[in-house]
């Protein structure tokens, strides 16, 4: 079991690493991993949103929405996956909005830290992706805890490690069109290279 | 009319939401390796977005402002469910090789921006025009990175072989490197390059400036 | 005009745009879910009629599906059973403990971790003879498991073909599982030896066709080692004593004594 466990987290960070192997999250990747503290503060953001979004919607899909999962109120035959996308977003907007309240009202340290970056998470859309691969993987409960965490951890050291990279690059001599964005793109795309060697690692 | 077609045309290259505003670019990697499903998913995207920023402008003056993004939410979630289910429908090939993209378009940063900036301000008709406009911008870029990939990767257009490849009696040697999905940063990063020296003005300015190398001192001749 | 950001307002707003937005995306969802379903239907079952290369007999692919059995197999027992096969869904039999059986590591050459106790076959009869069996097979390549339908002739030792209908394998490399011409090369390749040992397998490089091996071989995708080795693997699971072996032998034998 815990085997198994293992297996989907390093899955989820490593060989399909939600921004790396499956591109998303782009936007907010690229836009904010000029500095490496506001990465590390946005990949943790992220890591929190998905870890919960993950499992609620998992829960949400296997109670209400599925084929069959109304049974309990007498309608056997009713699929409601059709519904799903707006309700995983419905339940990540609403769950960026809590956080946020919570974490001002309880934790305002943490609200400092990371209120600038809860509202752009939103619409990021690794946050849905990952509900959407957790559906299309169609995982159990407790499996969708780990890889909802796997899928944020995996993101987050994306962005920091770009962050990383980036800082150096400033110093570096790009040709002009190619600054900033250009060389950007470059970059994460070479990273992306680099993940694709951990395919056909089986665990 | 003149200020129609400016609306329409500047997202194509001076203000195109990928290159320069580097918004939405998740999808155009990923579904990039063959023109077909490049194009559908391009007409998905416009089709969202015109109509998103038509219905959202209807909207606009009686939408309370403290709802108004969830209610921007809801209207493109309903439209992008139902340009899935139609792709289901209709053709179900191409929707399982985008598989979960369709989906992602609401979280597409170009429809909920543009909703937001110029939906929010604007009449219906001409916000379904700067969508339709920001939609032709995604779309050049993602039929760019489209053509090339399938082009130079399996010597393809739109499934018809242009280069006769090796392996079929012909003279081309395909490049997978091009199949693989990371290159569309690569064609991305070098079409941003190409947009920029042609357009001088969107080059950002370096945040560091390398310093001209001191001039090599004239060494005395000792002959 | 009342003030638009009222409590009274807001909650109006809401929950009209919920009801409409609800509406349309009801009529088009359940507008759209035969042909959907259809849809979905119809894309196994190319696949399989494309495994068994039918398609050049019957003419279309609903036409083949006409002369195609579906049928519910005991994997352990390699028995047919009468099952309906209407509400089989192979996701849902790994979902449930006592339908499926973990594989221990040294039994799962084929890295699926799980085997279902149902398996869902297909038998294509021509004038009531059988003519070709299809089985769903999976196995790990190297970024996931393939998932596809082999089919088998009539002697039960001869491929038809192999077809996979899903796979995340490297495009260009192990993606070239899906070339026709790879494909082609399954045609007419053995399974088993004289004494039941399976020796079919993808080799890597060329075959060499001088030598006795060459009937159970296949050319190795380049560049793919480990596709080439995944495939070779799962072959070997499937067609093994914990795969269709039985089923396939008892067939054998039916045919045989009818």
């Amino acid at each position: 079991m815990l085997e198994s466990y293992l297996s989907i987290f390093i899955n989820a960070v490593f060989i399909e690493n939600i921004a790396l192997s499956v591109f998303l999250g782009m936007c907010t990747f690229i836009a904010i991993s000029k500095k490496i503290d506001a990465a590390i503060g946005l990949g943790i953001a992220v890591i929190v949103i998905i870890g919960i979004t993950v499992p609620l919607n998992n829960l949400i899909y296997t109670y209400i929405l599925k084929e069959g999962a109304l049974a309990w109120l007498g309608f056997p035959e009713v699929s409601l996956e059709f519904v799903g996308l707006i309700s995983y977003i419905g339940v990540i907007a609403a769950t960026v909005q809590i956080l946020e309240m919570f974490l001002d009202r309880y934790v305002p340290v943490l609200y400092n830290a990371l209120g600038i970056f809860l509202p752009l998470i939103t619409v990021n859309c690794a946050i849905l992706g990952a509900s959407l691969f957790m559906v299309e993987k169609s995982l159990a409960f407790g499996e969708s805890v780990v890889y909802g965490l796997g899928a944020g951890v995996g993101w987050a050291l994306a962005i920091a490690m770009l962050a990383g990279i980036r800082e150096k690059l400033k110093y570096s001599d790009i040709p002009d069109g190619l600054q900033g964005l250009g060389i950007t793109f470059i970059t994460v795309g070479l990273m992306c290279f680099g993940f694709m060697s951990f395919g056909g690692i089986s665990i | 009319m003149a200020k129609t077609s400016e609306v329409l045309l500047s997202p194509i290259f001076k203000d195109n939401p990928i290159a320069l505003q580097v918004l939405g670019i998740c999808s155009a990697l990923a579904v990039t390796s063959k023109l077909y499903p490049t194009l559908i998913m391009c007409v998905a995207l416009t089709a969202t977005i015109t109509l998103s920023n038509f219905f959202i402008s209807l909207i606009r003056n009686i939408v309370p402002s403290n709802i108004r993004i969830i209610v921007q939410m809801t209207i493109i979630s309903s439209l992008v469910i139902i340009v899935d289910q139609l792709l289901k429908a209709y053709d179900y090939e191409t929707s399982k090789t985008l598989s979960v993209f369709v989906g992602l378009i609401i979280t597409n940063c170009i429809v909920m921006g543009r909703a937001e900036a110029y939906a929010m301000q604007n009449g219906p008709y001409m916000s379904m025009v700067d969508g339709f406009g920001n939609g032709l911008g995604y779309s050049v870029i993602l039929i760019i990175v489209g053509s090339i990939r399938e082009l130079i990767g399996s010597g393809q257009l739109l499934g018809v072989q242009i280069l006769p490849l090796v392996s079929e009696g012909g003279w081309y040697v395909s490049n997978n490197f091009f199949l693989l999905p990371p290159s569309s940063f690569l064609i991305i990063g070098l079409f941003i390059w190409f947009l920029r020296s042609w357009k001088t003005e969107q080059v950002e300015p370096a945040e560091f400036k390398m310093s001209k190398n001191a001039p090599k001192e004239v060494k005395a001749d000792h002959a | 005009m009342q003030n638009k950001d009222s409590i009274k307002n807001t909650l109006l707003i809401g929950i009209g745009l919920c009801l409409v937005c609800a509406a349309v995306i009801s009529v088009i969802a359940v507008g759209l879910k035969e042909l959907q379903k259809s849809n979905a239907v119809l894309d196994q079952q190319k696949k399989i009629v494309a495994a068994a290369d039918l398609k050049g007999f019957y003419g279309t692919t609903e036409s083949a599906f006409d002369s195609i059995e579906e049928k519910i197999i005991d994997i352990e027992e390699g028995l047919i059973t009468d099952i309906s096969t209407k509400k089989y869904d192979l996701s849902k039999e790994l979902k449930d403990p006592s339908r499926y059986i973990a594989l221990s590591s040294i039994e799962d050459i084929a890295t699926i971790k799980k085997r279902e106790n149902f398996s869902k076959v297909f038998l294509e009869y021509r004038e009531d003879q059988l003519n070709t069996v299809i089985l769903p097979v999976r196995g790990y390549g190297l970024w996931g498991i393939l998932y596809g339908y082999l089919a088998i002739s009539s002697d039960l030792n001869t491929i038809v073909g192999l077809e996979f209908y899903q796979h995340k394998e490297t495009p260009g490399l192990g993606a070239e599982v899906d070339n026709p011409k790879w494909k082609a090369l399954w045609r007419g390749k053995k399974i088993y030896d004289e004494n039941g040992e399976i020796l079919i397998k993808v080799v890597k490089g060329k075959v060499d066709n001088n030598t006795d091996m060459s009937t159970y071989e296949v050319d190795g995708l380049s560049g793919a080692t480990l596709t080439s080795n995944g495939v070779s693997n799962l072959l070997a699971y499937w067609l093994g004593d914990s795969g269709f072996k039985k089923f396939l032998n008892n067939l054998k034998q039916e045919n045989i004594n009818g």
